[in-house]
C-alpha cells in the first residue's frame, strides 16, 4: 500500500462480501420457491425475497465500487485521499441505510413500508430494482455525492491519469443517471422509458467505465505492462461500450410503447455490444502474456482474466442471443432474460469487484505479493466452483427459457400453454438450476475460507520475479 | 494494436463517440416524446388509472409478475391480462378481478401463492382500470399470443 488512506477501502470490501453472502442465501430461497411454490409462504413471499436478492446485489456492488475507488484513486493520484474521515462516515451511513432498508423489506409488508416512509409525498417505490423507499434513495444519492466529492478532490490535487479520469466519469454518470429514479409519472410508458435511464445506462453504460478502470488498474499492477499501452486499450474498449451501448438501449424499447424505429436501432446497436466485451478478453490475455514480471498474487490475475471472459459470455454472448427484435419478440421477459441477467451481472460486475478485492485485500493485510500459496489454491478452487456453477445456472435457465418460448410463446392462442402450465413443465430444469445454486454457494464458502488459510504463516516479502523474456529484452 | 494507432486517437474515439452517441440518444428521446402521445393512449389516464398504478407499485406486484415483459418471471404477464380474462368486456374483467383478488392465497399445496393484499373494492377496480389502460398501449403487438 503506497498511501495510508487507501486502507479505508477495507471495511467497504468486507461489508460488500457480507452482503454478497446474504444475496446468495436469498437467491437459494428463490430457486427453491421456483420448485416448491409455497416454500416459506406467507412469511417470506417470493417478491420480498427477490427484492432482497437484487437490492443486496446492487448495494454490495456499490460498496465494492466505492472500496475499489478509495483503494486505487490515491495510488493513481500519487497522493493521500482527500478525506479518509468522510469515507469512514459515509461507510457507516450507507451500511446503516442499507441494513435498515433490507430489514424494512423483511419485517414489514411492502405496502406498509411505503406508508411508513411517506411514499405518497414522492412516489418512487414498487418499480423493479428501484424498490427502495424514497428516503433510502435520497440517502443513496447523498452518499454517492459525498463519495464523488471525496474522490474528485483527491483527483484534483493529484495526478490525473487516464484510469482516474475514466473512473470518475463513470462514477459521476452513476450518480447523475440515478436521479432518474426520482421520476415516476402516472404514464407507465414514460415511467418505463426513463426507468431504463437508470438501469440500462448504469449496467450497459457508465458501469462499464468503472469496470474498465478497475480492470486496467489491476492489470497494470499484476503485469507491469507499460501504462501507455493499457490506457490505449481502455479508451478503445469504453469508447466502443458507449458507442454501442447508448443507442443499444433501444433493445429495451421494443415492446413498452416507443415507436418502431427502435426495433431497428436497438437491434443493430445492441448487436455491437459484445464487441467491447470481446476486446476486453483480448486486452486482458494480451497484457498478461506481455507481462514484465510474475506477480506473486496469481489468483488476482486469474480473477482479472476470468471477469473478462465471463463478462463477454454473460453480457456479450448471452445478451446477443436474444437482442435482435425478431428473436426478442418471443424471448422478452422469459427465462432467457433471467439466464442473461445472472451471467452478465456475475461475469462483469461481481467478478470485477472480486478481482480488485483479490488484488488489494492481501496488500492491505501486509502481503505485497499476495496471500500464501495455500490460500491462493483454496481461492482458485472457489473461483472455478463459482464460475462453473454460474455457467450451470445460466445453461439451465437458457434451456428453461427456450422450452418456455416453445410451449407458451410460439404457438397460436388456442394451442399455447398458459404461463403456470408451462412452469410446471419446466420443473426438472429448475431443480438443475437449484443444484448449481448450491454448488455456487459451496464455491463462495471456499472463497471465504481462503481468507483464513495459513493466515498465521509468515509472509515472505519477496520482490516480483522478472519474466525470462523481459530479462532477455533488457 | 498497431503502432500508428496511438493513445490520442483512442482518446478521440472515446470522447467523440461517447458525446456523439449520447447527443443522438437525447435527440431520439425528444423525437420519441413527440411520438408517444399517439401510442400510449395517455388521454385515457384517468384518476382511477393513476391510482391503480400507485396500488400496483405499493404492493410490489412487479416482484412476481411482469408488466409488458418487465419485472419478475415467477407469475404471469399482466400487460395483456385484460385480453386474457376480460373477454373484451371491462365489466367482466372488473368482476373477475374482484373475485380473483378475494380468494387469494389459493393454498394449493406446493403451488406458487399470491398473498392476500386486503384491497378494498374500489382499490381493485382502480387496479383493474390501470391494467385495462396498460393493455391498450401500442407496444408493437407484444406479446405474441394471449398467454403472455
Amino acid at each position: 500500500m503506497k498511501f495510508k488512506s487507501q486502507a479505508v477501502a477495507k471495511p467497504y470490501f468486507i461489508f460488500a462480501l457480507i452482503l454478497f453472502a446474504g444475496q446468495l442465501l436469498f437467491g437459494f430461497i428463490l430457486g427453491l420457491q421456483y420448485v416448491v411454490g409455497d416454500f416459506l409462504f406467507p412469511y417470506l413471499p417470493f417478491n420480498v425475497a427477490r427484492m432482497v436478492h437484487t437490492n443486496l446485489l446492487l448495494v454490495w456492488l456499490l460498496f465494492g465500487f466505492m472500496g475499489a475507488s478509495y483503494y486505487l484513486v490515491p495510488e493513481e493520484c500519487d497522493t493521500e485521499l482527500h478525506s479518509p474521515l468522510l469515507a469512514r462516515i459515509l461507510f457507516w451511513v450507507f451500511a446503516a441505510a442499507g441494513v435498515a432498508t433490507i430489514l424494512g423489506y423483511l419485517l414489514v409488508p411492502y405496502a406498509e413500508l411505503a406508508e411508513l416512509t411517506y411514499n405518497n409525498l414522492l412516489p418512487t417505490m414498487g418499480r423493479e430494482f428501484l424498490e427502495q423507499p424514497t428516503i433510502t434513495k435520497i440517502g443513496i444519492a447523498v452518499v454517492c455525492l459525498g463519495f464523488i466529492y471525496n474522490i474528485g478532490m483527491t483527483i484534483l490535487k493529484g495526478r490525473k491519469t487516464v484510469i482516474n479520469m475514466v473512473l470518475i466519469t463513470g462514477l459521476i454518470g452513476l450518480a447523475v443517471f440515478f436521479l432518474f429514479s426520482f421520476y415516476n409519472p402516472d404514464n407507465l410508458v414514460l415511467d418505463k422509458y426513463f426507468w431504463w435511464w437508470v438501469v440500462h445506462l448504469w449496467v450497459e453504460g457508465v458501469w462499464e467505465l468503472i469496470l474498465g478502470a478497475i480492470l486496467a488498474f489491476t492489470l497494470i499492477k499484476v503485469t507491469g505492462v507499460d501504462r501507455e499501452v493499457i490506457e490505449k486499450w481502455l479508451y478503445v474498449i469504453i469508447g466502443m461500450a458507449l458507442i454501442s451501448g447508448l443507442i443499444g438501449m433501444g433493445h429495451h424499447y421494443f415492446w413498452i410503447g416507443p415507436g418502431e424505429y427502435w426495433l431497428w436501432l436497438g437491434s443493430i446497436f445492441s448487436a455491437l455490444e459484445p464487441i467491447p466485451f470481446f476486446m476486453m478478453v483480448m486486452f486482458a490475455f494480451k497484457m498478461v502474456r506481455q507481462r514484465r514480471y510474475d506477480h506473486g498474487n496469481k489468483i488476482a490475475v486469474t480473477w482479472a482474466l476470468g471477469t473478462a471472459v465471463m463478462g463477454f459470455l454473460g453480457a456479450g454472448v448471452w445478451g446477443f442471443i436474444h437482442t435482435l427484435a425478431p428473436v426478442n419478440y418471443f424471448t422478452h421477459g422469459s427465462q432467457i432474460t433471467a439466464a442473461h441477467g445472472h451471467l452478465a451481472f456475475f461475469g462483469a460486475y461481481v467478478m470485477i469487484v472480486l478481482t480488485i478485492i483479490s488484488y488489494a485485500m492481501p496488500i492491505m493485510r501486509g502481503r505485497k505479493q499476495g496471500n500464501p500459496i495455500a490460500a491462493q489454491k483454496v481461492e482458485a478452487a472457489g473461483f472455478w466452483f463459482m464460475c462453473l456453477s454460474m455457467m450451470g445456472i445460466t445453461l439451465a435457465l437458457t434451456v428453461a427459457g427456450a422450452y418456455q418460448v416453445a410451449l407458451q410463446r410460439i404457438p397460436e392462442d388456442a394451442q399455447a400453454l398458459s404461463f403456470m402450465a408451462t412452469q410446471d413443465k419446466l420443473m426438472p430444469i429448475y431443480w438443475v438450476r437449484l443444484a448449481f445454486g448450491g454448488t455456487f454457494i459451496i464455491g463462495v464458502l471456499m472463497y471465504f475460507a481462503s481468507f483464513f488459510v495459513a493466515s498465521k504463516q509468515a509472509v515472505t516479502e519477496s520482490q516480483p520475479e522478472p519474466v525470462a523474456a523481459a530479462v532477455e529484452a533488457a | 494494436m498497431a503502432d500508428q494507432f496511438n493513445k490520442g486517437m483512442a482518446r478521440n474515439i472515446y470522447y467523440g463517440g461517447g458525446v456523439f452517441f449520447f447527443l443522438l440518444l437525447v435527440g431520439l428521446t425528444f423525437d420519441t416524446m413527440l411520438e408517444l402521445p399517439k401510442r400510449d393512449n395517455r388521454e385515457n389516464i384517468t384518476a382511477q388509472v393513476a391510482h391503480g398504478k400507485e396500488i400496483w407499485e405499493e404492493n410490489n406486484c412487479i416482484g412476481c409478475h411482469s408488466l409488458m415483459g418487465e419485472g419478475a418471471y415467477f407469475a404471469p404477464e399482466l400487460g395483456n391480462v385484460f385480453d386474457r380474462y376480460g373477454q373484451g368486456s371491462e365489466e367482466n374483467f372488473r368482476q373477475f378481478m374482484q373475485s380473483w383478488m378475494a380468494i387469494q392465497p389459493l393454498k394449493a399445496k406446493g403451488r406458487r401463492q399470491m398473498p392476500q393484499f386486503h384491497l378494498s373494492e374500489e382499490e381493485v377496480n382502480d387496479l383493474s382500470a390501470f391494467l385495462i389502460w396498460t393493455s391498450r398501449i401500442d407496444d408493437n403487438n407484444w406479446p405474441p399470443n394471449k398467454q403472455g
